[in-house]
């Protein structure tokens, strides 16, 4: 069965669309203190469209947020091509903005310099940043705490405050490493859902990596499954039927939203349990 | 506890102390006092020569003179230990290179030094500078190194994915993350540098509060030696209370800070 699904993926570019990123055959390989090397991630290869939301799914230490490095240019890989937009990726990944899982705001910056930062590192002058860092809190709702810093702030508003700070910058592909995994259930929802709302206003090309099978089904396009590391590799491509604009906390009542999950969780089952044995074993 | 009542508390403790040091010192307990005034002085005495110095103000040239070498010892020892701290933390083969020696001076007790730098400096306020100066910098060139090393790397990576150049990441994330290292340490390298100051006082000069107790010592006044003793404590509370001050404000953004603020 999960042969099947890696054959239905290699095939699924949508037509008529350009590829924002492509991997090919990407191994990634960290070398360890001893003098040996760890495969993270075996010949892995996906393609995104322009405009598709793709969300990656593994169990723990599979090697989602390496492949999520790999194609932000953080990391190099050990071997295979990384294409954006058609163009080999040298360096960093300057047509993407990153969502980091921990806290990456500058915690001596307030939430409206956070957000301003992006686009003054561009050159946009202070005052003009600081306008639209504005406009920017006010749709992520929360327009009156642009002079609080980090620590004066919740976790799901310091999410709300680096969404901002990276879509102001308009990247053409959003990368999302587990973004919303430190949050609770109810914060999870309202943040999917002003996820996908501003989202739906220019479609980006995104990458969601996530360990929640739910949330992927519910916000995504598109579910890539990757098996236990190490050597992990893509073992699963679904797309996902379900009709936009999407409430996540309703869609999970979709009956197509059921079958779905049921049919990737006997892949995905497999390979936690699998990644548990390792984790626990040694 | 209530704030009053702590105050209150505190203030006993003064009490308590002023009172049995003059019951000693002044009450003779079968035949003889148990700490001879010659040796300890009494709580009055002491008292008296505190008010004798203010209202002849002689003490305001000495507080003025340590006051100036402690600041000088504090700017000048801050701003090397950031610059050295910084390109330390940038380079790490001369770091590497400079390490043993760097510990080796750091671990070399200051006060031997005094000597050398009244040689060199002269018994003005320069080589207590000096002095001072060898004490802040360690402190904060440490911390400054640190900070710079101990920059989150998901800051880092986050700062690199939004654009950043190696300009602007100096000063958006490594400078204030140095700075906040270096503030968090402003009580200690303050302190020090009064310390450098009192110290090479005492050596050899010839005005300070260091002075004013080596003075008094050299002729067994010991009411003079405790009543610059406190003159002293005074001063040092004053300073860390600016510290607090400054210290509150420009560590707004860290949790720490906002608490004790409130």
């Amino acid at each position: 069965m999960s042969e099947g699904a890696a054959e239905a993926m290699a095939t699924r570019a949508p037509p008529n669309s350009t590829t924002a990123v492509a991997l090919t055959d990407v191994n990634i390989a960290f070398r360890l203190a001893d003098g040996g090397s760890y495969a993270a991630v075996e010949r892995a290869s996906l393609n995104v469209a322009d405009g598709e939301f793709v969300a990656i799914v593994g169990p723990t230490g599979c090697g989602k947020s390496t492949l999520l490095n790999v194609t932000a240019g953080l990391f190099s890989p050990s071997a295979g091509r990384v294409e954006i937009f058609g163009a080999n990726l040298v360096g960093l990944n300057r047509q993407s903005g990153y969502l980091f899982q921990s806290d990456a705001l500058f915690p001596w910056k307030t939430a409206l310099e956070n957000v301003a930062i992006g686009i003054e590192t561009a050159g946009v002058p202070r005052e003009q940043a600081r306008e639209r860092a504005q406009e920017w809190l006010t749709r992520v709702g929360l327009a009156t705490f642009g002079p609080r810093y980090p620590h004066m702030l919740s976790g799901g508003q310091r999410k709300r405050v680096g969404l901002a700070q990276v879509l102001i910058r308009d990247p053409k592909i959003l990368l999302m490493d587990e973004p919303f995994g430190p949050l609770d259930a109810q914060t999870r929802l309202i943040m999917g859902n002003l996820l996908l709302e501003l989202w739906s206003t220019d479609r980006k090309a995104v990458m969601f990596v996530t360990h929640d099978l739910e949330e992927a089904i519910a916000l995504s396009d598109r579910v890539v499954i990757m098996s236990a590391g190490p050597a992990a590799r893509i073992i699963g491509d679904w797309p996902v039927p379900l009709a936009r604009p999407r409430d996540i906390a309703e869609v999970k009542l979709d009956p197509a939203f059921h079958r779905l999950h049921r049919d990737i969780w006997q892949t995905l089952k497999a390979e936690v349990l699998k990644g548990y044995a390792q984790s626990d074993g040694s | 506890m209530p704030r009053a009542k702590l105050i209150s508390l505190q203030l006993l403790v003064a009490v308590i102390s002023l009172l049995a040091w003059h019951l000693l010192t002044t009450v003779p307990i079968g035949g003889a006092t148990l700490l001879p005034p010659f040796f300890f002085s009494t709580p009055i005495d002491v008292a008296k020569q505190v008010v004798k110095w203010f209202v002849e103000g002689t003490i305001w040239k000495h507080l003025w003179i340590t006051l100036i070498e402690a600041l000088l010892a504090f700017v000048i020892g801050s701003v090397a230990g950031v610059l050295v701290g910084f390109w330390f933390a940038q380079q790490p083969r001369i770091a590497a290179v400079f390490d043993p020696y760097v510990k080796m001076i750091n671990a070399l007790p200051r006060v031997v030094l005094a000597p050398i730098f009244t040689l060199w400096f002269g018994l003005g306020i320069w080589s207590k500078v000096a002095l001072g100066v060898t004490l802040v910098f360690f402190i904060v060139f440490f911390n400054v190194y640190q900070g710079v090393k101990e920059v989150s790397p998901t800051v880092l990576a986050n700062a690199r994915m939004l654009g950043m150049n190696d300009r602007q990441l100096m000063r958006h994330v490594y400078w204030p993350s140095a700075l906040s290292w270096m503030f968090s340490s402003l009580h200690t390298s303050v302190g020090f540098a009064v310390v450098g100051a009192v110290v090479g006082e005492y050596l050899g000069s010839a005005a300070g509060l260091g002075y004013l107790i080596q003075q008094a010592e050299g002729v067994f006044d010991v009411a003079g030696v405790f009543a610059g003793m406190f003159v002293l404590a005074a001063f040092v509370i004053a300073i860390d209370w600016v510290v607090t001050l400054v210290e509150n404000r420009l560590l707004v953004w860290r949790p720490v800070a906002a608490e004790t603020r409130t």
